[in-house]
């Protein structure tokens, strides 16, 4: 899949988007309150405290809903793929919208478990997702 | 009729195509003076304009006139207007005009909604579109995972409906068969040609359980409605419709971390400043840029449980234009046009009055029920024949 739109990086986002650089999928998290937040930002949406900084999470997860897109909505892309909602372990109430790579997309399901692999495209890692197991 | 309630006295639309080559600000002028003409009103008598998303000169074709626009070229002298995205849908124009005649601020308002995005996107040396460059803001988190398009958010709420409740595509396909079928009685329609089941099962697939018929399709065309105070309504020869509720509200923005879509806390908000109640509702306008949203106001509404609406719309008889509640008798969007919501609020007035021709609901209707949005942001709109 050439051609991805990529984010464009800030202050703000700028962990989650590189994390993977190092291995880490990085999700902010409230140091007063513990509330994870995401999409990122410099405030606690639970108490309003500043004081949150991103922390690496497991980088494990639970398939949570998925397409399978069949459709080229743009030129250059490769059809069909699954477009995910992820639930991420170890933070609870983040989702994250992804790909389930390294399988065939009939293959994915609602309740699979599933883990980050980092695909570098110029400086950004995006944190798509394989299976490591069947709905339980 | 109360003085301090706020009416929809004028409708009015332009011709509804594909590629047209009128301008868009002509259009939106075809569309006023319709409801104009409809109101018995004059342009000096239009003292407010409102619209969605107001101006967006970086995608041309979403939303080609703003309310600066059209009330310079019109010549309106408002004491009041309003125009812009971060409110709860398209319908939430309407809303807003609704709150300013309430509070005295205007006294006839005109709200329209113009969509120019086939036209735009077929002619890009006219309407030249947005500049590629790296995304930021809600898309960020999608677009990168090549997740572009509305129908593979929306999509993966109906997959996991699809899957939560055991609905299955022929009840889907019923929101489409139903559209269309109405659609085909609708003279300004897109569509002419109702889809058949077969035709509907044989497409093929967009973003699963999206098949192409799921999903509408860019539209060229303009829509008005003029919301009236009640102490105006001598100056207007046509039968108001009150605007007896409305609701409007936002999930998370960022659609992957919305529990639900907006539709449902909408439909449940509508009924709390109101004392008719779901079974009250005559005629229902459902937004449905894809089947599935009119699935989630069926819901959210009330008119069946939350995970009952497949067994509600199985073969399509409750919800057809002689049913139990007649649904999107205009064609809704997939029949209808890309109107981008207000075609809903148009239509509700058109069933209302009486004048819907072929496609008129019987027995007289008194309440409809009008709504837009389909992700993050969802209007619901209340009107009523007093
Ligand atoms: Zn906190």
């Amino acid at each position: 899949m050439a051609n991805r739109p990529l984010p464009k990086l800030d202050a703000v986002n700028r962990d989650f988007w590189t994390g993977g650089e190092q291995g880490e999928l990085r999700i902010y998290h409230c140091g007063d309150c513990g509330t994870w937040v995401h999409p990122p930002r410099p405030v606690c949406r639970n108490c309003l405290s500043e004081n949150v900084a991103p922390e690496a999470v497991p980088g494990t997860a639970t398939v949570d809903t998925f397409t399978i897109n069949h459709q080229p909505f743009m030129r250059d892309m490769e059809v069909p793929f699954v477009i995910a909602r992820v639930a991420l372990d170890g933070a609870p109430g983040v989702f994250l919208t992804t790909n389930i790579v390294n399988c065939p997309v009939e293959d994915v399901n609602i309740g699979d478990k599933v883990k980050v692999t980092f695909l570098q495209e110029e400086d950004v890692w995006l944190p798509l997702f394989e299976k490591i197991g069947e709905d339980a | 009729m109360a003085d301090s309630e706020a009416y929809i006295t004028g409708i009015g639309q332009s011709e509804v195509g594909v590629r047209l080559t009128r301008h868009p600000l002509l259009l939106t002028v075809d569309a006023v003076k319709e409801a104009l003409d409809d109101a018995g009103l004059t342009i000096d008598q239009i003292d407010g304009v409102s619209t969605y998303p107001g101006r967006m000169p970086i995608f041309l074709g979403f939303s080609p006139i703003g309310a600066d626009e059209l009330i310079d070229a019109l010549g309106i002298k408002p004491t009041w207007y309003a125009g812009g995205g971060e409110i709860s849908s398209q319908l939430g124009a309407v809303v807003e005009a609704v709150g300013a005649i309430k509070q005295g601020l205007a006294r006839h308002i005109i709200c329209f909604r113009t969509v120019y995005e086939a036209a735009a996107l077929s002619r890009p040396e006219e309407f030249p579109p947005m500049r590629r460059d790296r995304v930021d803001g809600g898309q960020q988190w999608t677009a990168p995972f090549n997740a572009i398009s509305a129908a593979n958010w929306i999509g993966q709420f109906a997959m996991r409906h699809f899957r939560k409740y055991g609905m299955t595509r022929e009840q889907l396909a019923q929101i489409a068969l139903t559209d269309t079928a109405n659609s085909a009685k609708n003279p300004r329609a897109l569509v002419r040609e109702p889809l058949t089941m077969d035709k509907y099962m044989s497409s093929r697939m967009i973003s699963e359980p999206f098949c192409l018929y799921d999903c509408d399709r860019f539209t060229d065309a303009s829509t008005v409605l003029i919301v009236s105070a009640g102490d105006a309504l001598g100056e207007v020869k046509t039968t108001p419709v009150r605007v007896a509720a409305s609701a409007g509200t936002v999930e998370r923005y960022s659609w992957d971390q919305a529990e639900w879509v907006a539709a449902y806390p909408t439909g449940r908000d509508l009924w709390k400043n109101t004392d008719y109640t779901a079974e009250d509702v005559d005629v229902a306008q459902l937004y449905d840029g894809f089947s599935f949203n009119a699935v989630t106001w069926l819901e959210g509404l009330g008119f069946c449980k939350v995970g009952e609406a497949g067994d509600f719309l199985e073969g399509g008889k409750r919800i057809a234009l002689d049913g139990e509640l007649p649904v999107n008798t205009g064609g809704g969007q997939l029949g209808g046009g890309r109107l981008h919501g207000f075609g809903f609020a148009h239509e509700a007035v058109v069933q209302l009055r009486g004048e819907g021709g072929e496609r008129q609901v019987a027995n007289d209707p008194k309440v409809a029920v009008a709504t837009s949005g389909g992700g993050p942001l969802a209007t619901a709109l209340l009107l009523a024949k007093d």
